[in-house]
């Protein structure tokens, strides 16, 4: 059995510092087995967190060798181990302990987002709805509120506007409730103004960062600004646009 | 004494997946204050996992689908040992309660006619499991989390409850500490609901999180509820068994719903060789028929491989036990073949089964749409729990409900894939509102200081161990119990392995009571493991205990030396409670007469 070596970074609120620890590895290892082996046998207070291990609920984030990953889904085999494997919290939100974050302003942010407000039913009281039109939105709902895109976004990461922008994880969640085919409610104002859908200038650094393959910028963001802009600077185009159904 | 934060609601909710947020929804709903803590954030519950699909009888797909039909197919699922009236209401109830769900925004997979698509699963006759994708759950616990973020309900994350406290009979409050900084939080409540899903770490090889340690279970065990139907654990046929840090990963059925099929190293399909009596005149005697039936064909019966978990699970490991296994110890599972059927094979399969493609090619490096998968049987499902009333959910002691996989009735014997989820919704919503209305009825109770200071006391001392010299470590312990349990209570069992497996657990204790935790009470998993080792061994000792009760083989209990059905356990259900001595005491129970209605349900559709 090979062995490895892992840096990972130990300490709270009040600041830390990287702790080294070997360890044996075997065939298949993801990164989150290291972890939670080194937690087993050697650190049993190192702070992590994890659910499923197979990439469906989005609790393993971290950085490991300053990418935004899912422990969970990044194999050791597909990262040199001759050097240390540096593994790091996010870095948008303050620090917990170890490798755990506070992420909580994800959960407040998006509960000041308007809700699903469904259209009236047909007569049987159900909804008749097009394939089509629900797979757009699929793609949006298949996020694991990993907030890896959180993470790796400038407009939070770096300059912390946290108040001023939602960030990309709740434009995709703005996004499909907009997109929703039965939903009525209308959230552009704020969108543009709140939510702060202009501080994105569409790096794209999200959309390479996200585990589900969601195409955050392409399919989310810039149809939200695009309408945003219609209802706010181009009212000839977007009637135009609702005549001609667009 | 310790520090501790004090909150109080109407109606306090153990558990954040499918179970407990319905709970919350609709005790809320009823306008009193509701508490709601996890374990994990809100979201990472295990329902977010679940797959293939939610059961209910929509009839959408075919027509001839009802409720009378998903009851009977329920009850032949569970070996008749289910609590009928549970059955009856969940069948009568998950429709409405997934139209629910799309009322509050989630978006199912389409039929051309634009309603919601259900697929065919395992024991059920018709088409049935509305879904999406393969990310059903994904969708059920976010529609419930963003519709219930704005019902004014309080939620506690990564909270733990560690005890029930009473106030002479009935449970009064709970007492929990939250991982952050370690403090303690006592709840006041005229009501609780358990929805703390199920028990798999008690297992080495598990489709389970760190978090089903059995709590719920062993909460209400601890206060003096009964359980019952422990002996029953569904092992799932289909789990990942390489690479070995994937073992146990589950593999939906819903590969085995869109045609996958299984063989063993000599490319035989072994499915078709063993088909049980009860299910011979509805499964498929050639392999055309079982792919017409995949394909939506109503005149054909299903494959052999879409036969009940218990079997499916047992015929994979006796192909493993006598050599025709695969390089890893498991079976062939196969959904590349289709494209001998289908134009553009890879792309429906990406479509049908996307979390399943990226599992395999992200952790195996393999393409499902290319070769076949390996798998074997992994820990999946709880069947027993909580003894709760049909229509109310509560408990055997006033004030406790309970709802989901922690309480039990609706699976007998074996749970059929889809009926967990559905579970969820009927009974989540059935215990909020009837624990709404016994906190109506009663008012706070007397929260005993006594009994939270032991509490606490307790909760502590593995930092006290921390320095003494015979002090373990939690994950060893724990360890040592998954080993042993797998071996020993494992899918095939027999009466001298499970006795001595319950003398083990007796060690374990000895040895838990010795866990010790290094470092303080900011996050510390360590410190969690400590505390949540004594209910993976009530749980396990539950386990070993009804299983060596049951002296026959019936659904998920399968035993060497008993190994046919016994007609006189089939009118029992195995109960475990605490003694007045503090041992577990394990009994049977006569199962209620079913009314004549329902018996004629079940003849009708024989
Ligand atoms: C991989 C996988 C796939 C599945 N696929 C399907 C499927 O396709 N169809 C189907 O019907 N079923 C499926 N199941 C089964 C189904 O998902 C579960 O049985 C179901 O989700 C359980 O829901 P629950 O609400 O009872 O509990 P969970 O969703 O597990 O939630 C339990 C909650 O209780 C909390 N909790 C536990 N203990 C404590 C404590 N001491 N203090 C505070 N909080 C606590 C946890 O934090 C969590 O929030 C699947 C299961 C798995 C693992
Ligand atoms: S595209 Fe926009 S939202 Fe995404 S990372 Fe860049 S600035 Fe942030
Ligand atoms: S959009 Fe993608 S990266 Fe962002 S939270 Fe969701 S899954 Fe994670
Ligand atoms: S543990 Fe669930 S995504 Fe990694």
């Amino acid at each position: 059995m090979a062995t490895a070596t892992f840096r990972i970074w130990r300490g709270d609120q009040q600041g830390g510092e990287f702790a080294q620890y070997q360890t044996e590895i075997d065939e298949g290892m993801v990164v989150l087995d290291a972890v939670l082996k080194i937690q087993a046998e050697q650190a049993s207070d190192l702070a992590v967190r994890w659910n499923c291990k197979a990439g469906k609920c989005g609790s393993c984030s971290a950085e490991v060798n300053g990418n935004p990953r899912l422990m969970c889904m990044t194999r050791l085999n597909d990262i040199p181990l001759q050097e240390p494997v540096t593994i790091e919290p996010m870095q948008s939100f303050p620090p917990l302990k170890d490798l755990v974050t506070d992420v909580s302003w994800n959960f407040q942010a998006k509960k000041k987002i308007k809700p699903f407000k469904p259209r009236a039913p047909e007569p049987d009281g159900t909804w008749r709805m097009d394939q089509r039109d629900v797979d757009r939105v699929q793609e949006f709902r298949k996020c694991i509120e990993c907030f890896l895109c959180q993470d790796v976004c400038h407009v939070l990461r770096d300059h912390q506007l946290h108040e001023e922008f939602i960030g990309p994880r709740l434009l995709v969640y703005s996004a499909a409730l907009e997109m929703h085919p039965l939903d009525s409610e209308d959230r552009l104002d704020d969108l543009a103004n709140a939510k702060g859908i202009g501080y994105c200038n569409i790096t794209k650094c999200c959309t390479k960062a996200c585990p589900e393959h969601i195409t955050i910028t392409d399919n989310a963001i810039i149809p939200l600004k695009e309408r945003a802009v219609d209802r706010f600077y181009d009212p000839v185009r977007r009637l135009f646009r609702v005549l001609a159904g667009g | 004494m310790t520090e501790i934060k004090k909150h109080q609601y109407d109606v306090l909710v153990v558990g954040a997946g499918g179970a407990g947020l319905r709970a919350a929804i609709e005790a809320s709903a009823s306008g009193l204050s509701v508490g709601m803590v996890c374990k994990s954030l809100l979201g990472k519950a295990h329902t977010v996992m679940a797959e293939g699909g939610v059961a209910a009888s929509l009839g959408y797909v075919d027509d001839r689908d009802d409720w009378k039909v998903h009851f009977a197919d329920t009850m032949r699922g569970g070996q008749y040992l289910n609590n009928w009236r549970m059955a009856e209401l969940h069948a009568r109830e998950a429709p409405e309660c997934v139209l629910e769900l799309e009322a509050w925004g989630a978006l199912f997979d389409r039929t051309q006619d634009g309603r919601i698509l259900q697929r065919n699963f395992g024991g059920h006759k018709y088409p049935r499991l509305a879904h999406v994708g393969d990310r059903t759950g994904l969708e059920m616990i976010r529609t419930l989390q963003d519709h219930g973020i704005h019902q004014g309900i309080k939620v506690h994350m990564e909270c733990t409850v560690i005890s029930l406290l009473k106030d002479g009979d009935r449970v009064v409050g709970a007492l929990g500490y939250e991982r952050e900084k370690g403090r303690f939080q006592l709840f006041e409540c005229r009501a609780i609901v358990l929805a703390t899903g199920g028990i798999g770490k008690a297992f080495k090889v598990t489709s389970n999180s760190w978090e089903y340690t059995g709590d719920g279970h062993a909460l209400a065990y601890e206060a003096g509820a009964e359980l019952t139907d422990m002996e029953f654990v569904q092992f799932h046929p289909t789990g990942m068994v390489w690479p070995p840090s994937v073992r146990g990963i589950l593999v939906t059925e819903g590969v085995r719903g869109e045609g996958g099929i299984l063989y063993n190293s000599e490319r035989r399909r072994f499915m078709f060789d063993d088909i049980p009596d009860l299910y011979k005149d509805q499964t498929a005697d050639n392999e055309e028929e079982g792919w017409r039936y995949t394909q939506g064909d109503k005149e054909a019966r299903r494959p052999p491989e879409l036969l009940t978990r218990d079997h499916v699970a047992r015929c994979i490991v006796r192909q493993i036990k006598e050599g025709r296994g695969s390089p890893h110890d498991g079976v062939y599972l196969d959904i590349a073949w289709i494209k001998e059927k289908l134009p553009k094979a890879a792309q429906h399969i990406q479509k049908k089964l996307p979390s399943m493609y990226h599992q395999f090619k992200e952790l195996a490096a393999i393409d499902i749409t290319q070769e076949a998968m390996e798998v074997g049987p992994t820990t999946h499902y709880a069947m027993g729990g909580i003894r709760v009333d049909p229509d109310s959910q509560m408990s055997t002691l006033p004030g406790l409900f309970a709802a989901g996989e922690c309480a039990a009735g609706l699976h007998g014997a074996n749970r059929l894939g889809g009926n967990s989820l559905s579970d969820l919704l009927v009974f989540g919503k059935r215990s909020g509102k009837h624990a709404a209305e016994f906190a109506k009825e009663n008012g706070f109770g007397q929260i005993n200081n006594d009994q939270v200071e032991e509490v606490t006391r307790q909760a502590l001392a593995p930092f006290e161990r921390a320095g003494s010299s015979d002090g373990e470590s939690p994950y060893q312990i724990q360890y040592d119990l998954q080993e042993m349990m797998q071996r020993q209570v494992g899918i095939v069992r027999n009466e001298e392995d499970l006795l001595d497996a319950v003398e083990e657990i007796g060690k374990l204790r000895e040895r838990a009571g010795k866990a010790a935790s290094p470092g303080n009470r900011e996050y510390n998993p360590g410190w969690h493991a400590a505390l949540d080792l004594p209910n993976l061994l009530t749980v396990s000792e539950a386990v070993a205990g009804s299983a060596v009760k049951r002296k026959e083989s019936r659904g998920a209990q399968a035993r060497e030396d008993f190994s046919e059905k016994d007609e006189a356990f089939s009118k029992v259900n195995v109960v475990s409670y605490k003694g007045s001595d503090g041992e577990m005491k394990i009994e049977s129970r006569e199962i209620p007469e079913m009314g004549a209605d329902l018996k004629q349900i079940i003849e009708e559709m024989k």
